[in-house]
């Protein structure tokens, strides 16, 4: 597996020599240091980073319990994965990445208190970390002020940049716009009704929606509506739908409350296969609860699917259920997720240094060819280039890809005109 | 137990004890990250003092804490973010100079009650008098008509409840779910370096005694025997001529304004407040660590909410996935095996022991009021 993710760069190489190089002593009884071929450690990490001849260590820093344990559970397995194969293929600058995990327990706080344990305490050299936007706004300024490196792995609503974050999900307008350009063209649709859960993310994601429906694609926005986070009562909103019969339904509502969404539209009469749904919220993981029957039919939005049909998929997908059993699923952000410790791999061999600041200077440009979406590669704002795609829920609770984005999308996280 | 006088010399022990504990112990023992985390429990601390008063000693059990600790954290956090959010720091915004969380939520001048929380005087007044109004109305709603025990705890948890929801829904206001982040610098020093964490530890732990001393005054005055009176007998304290409701109202207020400071420092300490600590689970938890130590004892109240949170971080750090089941295994231990938490076992157990090897024949005292602490309904 970890050499078909991997064909196109240097590890391949890396291991031949590695193995070479560890025949040598065998015969020539050298001290074990001379023969690693990794850089010396004073040379590659100058701020003290924890990291020895042969290990480095990183953070994982998820909430393993509380509300959010169920959406970033497939975070952590996607995260281990990623770093056991990094560790078969010869690690980082020689040296096996040891991870140390903690607990945010779906607490912003506790997150921010984590992040600064792992740095000052374990002065781990990345965090891969952090799920919905409240943890993340409560780690960053941890980040920030003790110069760490985060990868975030949820697609977000934007309005953020900086030196101490790479965003592998996706910003509002990259997940957002070129599925409703599609929506416009395909299914001719003029109307649209937003719906979605109470906080910034769904706010900014359909003020953006907004503004395109209204400025771009000259249609109407027939309602909007936001529930608490939980909620579990949608009959109201679902009887506005019916009365205003939008061309589409446009939902961001997260966590649960899908759950009782989809379930309550189908009971009141909404048959998805005529009425046209666009969520940029759903993704396996949470067909998983809802069932495959309660939302078949639906369009998501999102950069990728677990049936996507492409080589680096085909290993990934095995691999990961190998590894936590047939029947997880592998949503858009455990996706994602895998992504933050390869990309933080290539970026640091790139840079040639465990350094925090150089690995911020080095990392625009650092590309991924072995990324199950596809290619990636890092802009000069932290965030990804990567494609938009329409899929399609089955009854089996997997998406069949309707359509992609010709090209990767740039993204664009204060994104002029839809402020 | 020495009738009027302030403290008992046990007593004065107990504090000196304690004040040896935080103040030397505890910064040689532990590095500026560690201190921090005790701060933030501390923080807890000034809750649990209140419970100690309003619900050791008043029976009055409230589940909505929470809120009041949110108030006062709340107010700080409105003065600290203001201070962070200069035009200066906040250029990339369609408005600079607000707040990130209303520039986001397309509000384009700062609310009119946001504008005295520039006035650092204000703030101070407001996280005393916020919270203690607003528990003086809900006092006065309640108790003057007589509503008490579970009733009164039911109404605490949907307090907690409709402000969690109010500050969600109104998040241009108030942040909603995100909290206010990002705080730094409280008149021009920075909060957030070693030197200020440390600055503030002391600070804070000044506070918490200033108000271990405005608790030991009430429960040793005549007021704190009527709040005992009233808990136990509550029809004849009335008829003996005295206003329940007023002695309750005024526990409830004690408790709502020790909550409140609890909040603002912590505020100050983490750089960050939100939601997630007005809600009902906070607030349940804070009676938790007053349970842990002991509801009748006032330093008892310090020393569980240390220790429950002590064993949060670090069963947390050991065992990720499985430290809730621990955490909820000691409450579980701890409330069945000693109703009177942590107080209960050093007074039964460990307090006469050490007096009999002394020689000296006290009664037992110290941190336990156990002349009321056998039997006392669990209200």
């Amino acid at each position: 597996m970890s050499d078909e993710t991997n064909k196109g760069l240097q590890s391949a190489f890396r291991r031949k020599l590695l193995m070479g190089m560890a025949a040598i002593p065998a015969i020539t009884m050298l001290p074990r240091s001379s023969y690693a071929q990794a850089p010396a450690t004073s040379a590659v990490n100058t701020t003290g980073l924890a990291v020895t001849d042969t290990e480095v260590t990183v953070g994982i820093l998820h909430s393993a319990t509380g509300t959010m344990a169920i959406s970033e559970t497939g975070s952590i397995e996607a995260e281990k994965l990623a770093i056991e194969q990094i560790n078969a293929a010869g690690g980082v600058l020689g040296r096996k990445i040891k991870f140390i995990q903690e607990d945010g327990a779906s607490d912003w706080p506790t997150f921010a208190e984590k992040a600064k344990k792992l740095l000052v305490n374990d002065k781990v050299a990345a965090i891969m970390g952090c799920w919905t936007s409240a943890s993340r706004k409560a780690v960053l300024p941890v980040m920030e002020q003790y110069n760490g490196m985060l990868y975030y792995p949820t697609f977000y609503e934007g309005l953020e940049q900086s030196k101490n974050v790479i965003y592998t999900g996706q910003e509002a307008t990259q997940q957002i716009l070129a599925g409703l350009n599609w929506i416009a063209k395909e299914k001719g649709a003029k109307s649209f009704f937003f719906i979605g859960s109470d906080y910034i993310w769904p706010r900014t994601s359909n003020k953006i929606a907004r503004k395109h429906v209204e400025n771009v694609l000259k249609g109407k926005v027939v309602g909007e509506e936001y529930y608490p986070l939980g909620n579990t009562q949608f009959n109201s909103v679902i009887n506005k739908i019916k009365l205003t019969k939008p061309d589409v339904i446009f939902t961001d509502v997260v966590g649960g409350s899908n759950v009782a969404f989809y379930k309550q539209l189908k009971a009141a009469g909404i048959d998805l296969s005529k009425q046209a749904l666009l969520t940029i919220s759903v993704t396996e993981d949470e067909i998983d609860g809802i069932g495959g029957e309660n939302i078949a039919g639906a369009y998501a939005c999102m950069k990728y699917f677990q049936s996507l049909d492409n080589p680096n998929n085909k290993a990934f997908v095995p691999a990961f259920k190998k590894m936590w059993g047939e029947k997880t699923v592998i949503g858009d952000v455990t996706q994602a997720a895998y992504l933050g410790p390869w990309l933080w791999k290539l970026t640091v061999e790139k840079a040639g240094s465990f350094d925090i600041d150089k690995i911020a200077a080095a990392s625009p440009g650092v590309e991924f060819k072995g990324a199950p979406e596809g290619y990636v590669r890092i802009h000069e704002n932290h965030h990804l280039w990567s494609k938009t795609r329409v899929g399609r829920a089955k009854l089996d609770g997997q998406f069949e890809l309707i359509y992609e984005t010709a090209d990767l999308v740039e993204p664009d996280p204060f994104p002029k005109g839809y402020q | 137990m020495n009738d009027s006088r302030f403290t008992s010399r046990s007593e004065l022990i107990g504090i000196l004890v304690l004040a040896v504990f935080l103040v030397v112990i505890l910064p040689l023992c532990l590095d500026v990250f560690r201190l921090n985390l005790v701060a933030k429990y501390l923080t807890y601390a000034f809750v649990a003092l209140g419970l100690v008063i309003c619900w050791g000693y008043g029976g009055i059990l409230s589940l909505g804490q929470g809120v009041f600790f949110g108030l006062g954290g709340y107010c700080m956090a409105m003065f600290l973010k203001l201070e962070a959010s200069s035009v200066e720091n906040t250029k990339i915004q369609s408005t600079p100079g607000i707040p990130d969380f209303m520039d986001w939520n397309q509000i384009t001048a700062l609310p009119f009650f946001w504008k005295p929380f520039h006035s650092l005087t204000f703030t101070i007044a407001a996280v005393i008098l916020v919270p203690g109004i607003f528990a003086l109305v809900i006092g006065a709603a309640m108790f003057k008509r007589r509503v008490g025990g579970t009733y009164f705890a039911i109404i605490t948890q949907a307090v907690a409840a409709i402000l969690t929801i109010l500050i969600v829904g109104q998040q241009g206001y108030t942040g909603g779910i995100n909290g206010m982040t990002d705080l730094r610098t409280l008149k021009g020093w920075d909060i957030r370096p070693d030197h200020a964490k440390i600055v503030l530890y002391f600070f804070e732990v000044g506070l918490l005694f200033a108000c271990i001393f405005v608790a030991q005054f009430v429960r040793h005055s005549k007021l704190g025997r009527i709040l005992v009176a009233m808990r136990d007998q509550e029809d004849r304290v009335r008829f003996s001529g005295y206003s329940v409701a007023n002695f309750k109202i005024f526990a409830f207020c004690i408790a709502a304004i020790f909550a409140a400071i609890g909040g603002a420092m912590f505020a100050l300490n983490v750089g960050f407040m939100s939601p997630s600590f007005v809600g009902i689970v906070p607030s349940i938890e804070m009676v938790i660590y007053t349970a842990v130590g002991g509801r009748l004892s006032i330093l008892g109240a310090v020393y569980g909410t240390i220790l429950v949170n002590f064993a949060k971080t670090s069963l947390s750090e050991s065992f990720p996935e499985l430290w809730l089941f621990g955490l909820g295994g000691l409450f579980i231990a701890v409330v069945l095996a000693f109703p009177n938490g942590l107080a209960g076992i050093w007074g039964d157990y460990v307090q006469p022991r050490i007096s009999r090897f002394i020689g000296v024949r006290k009664p037992k005292a110290g941190w336990t009021d156990n002349s009321v602490a056998d039997g006392a309904p669990a209200e």
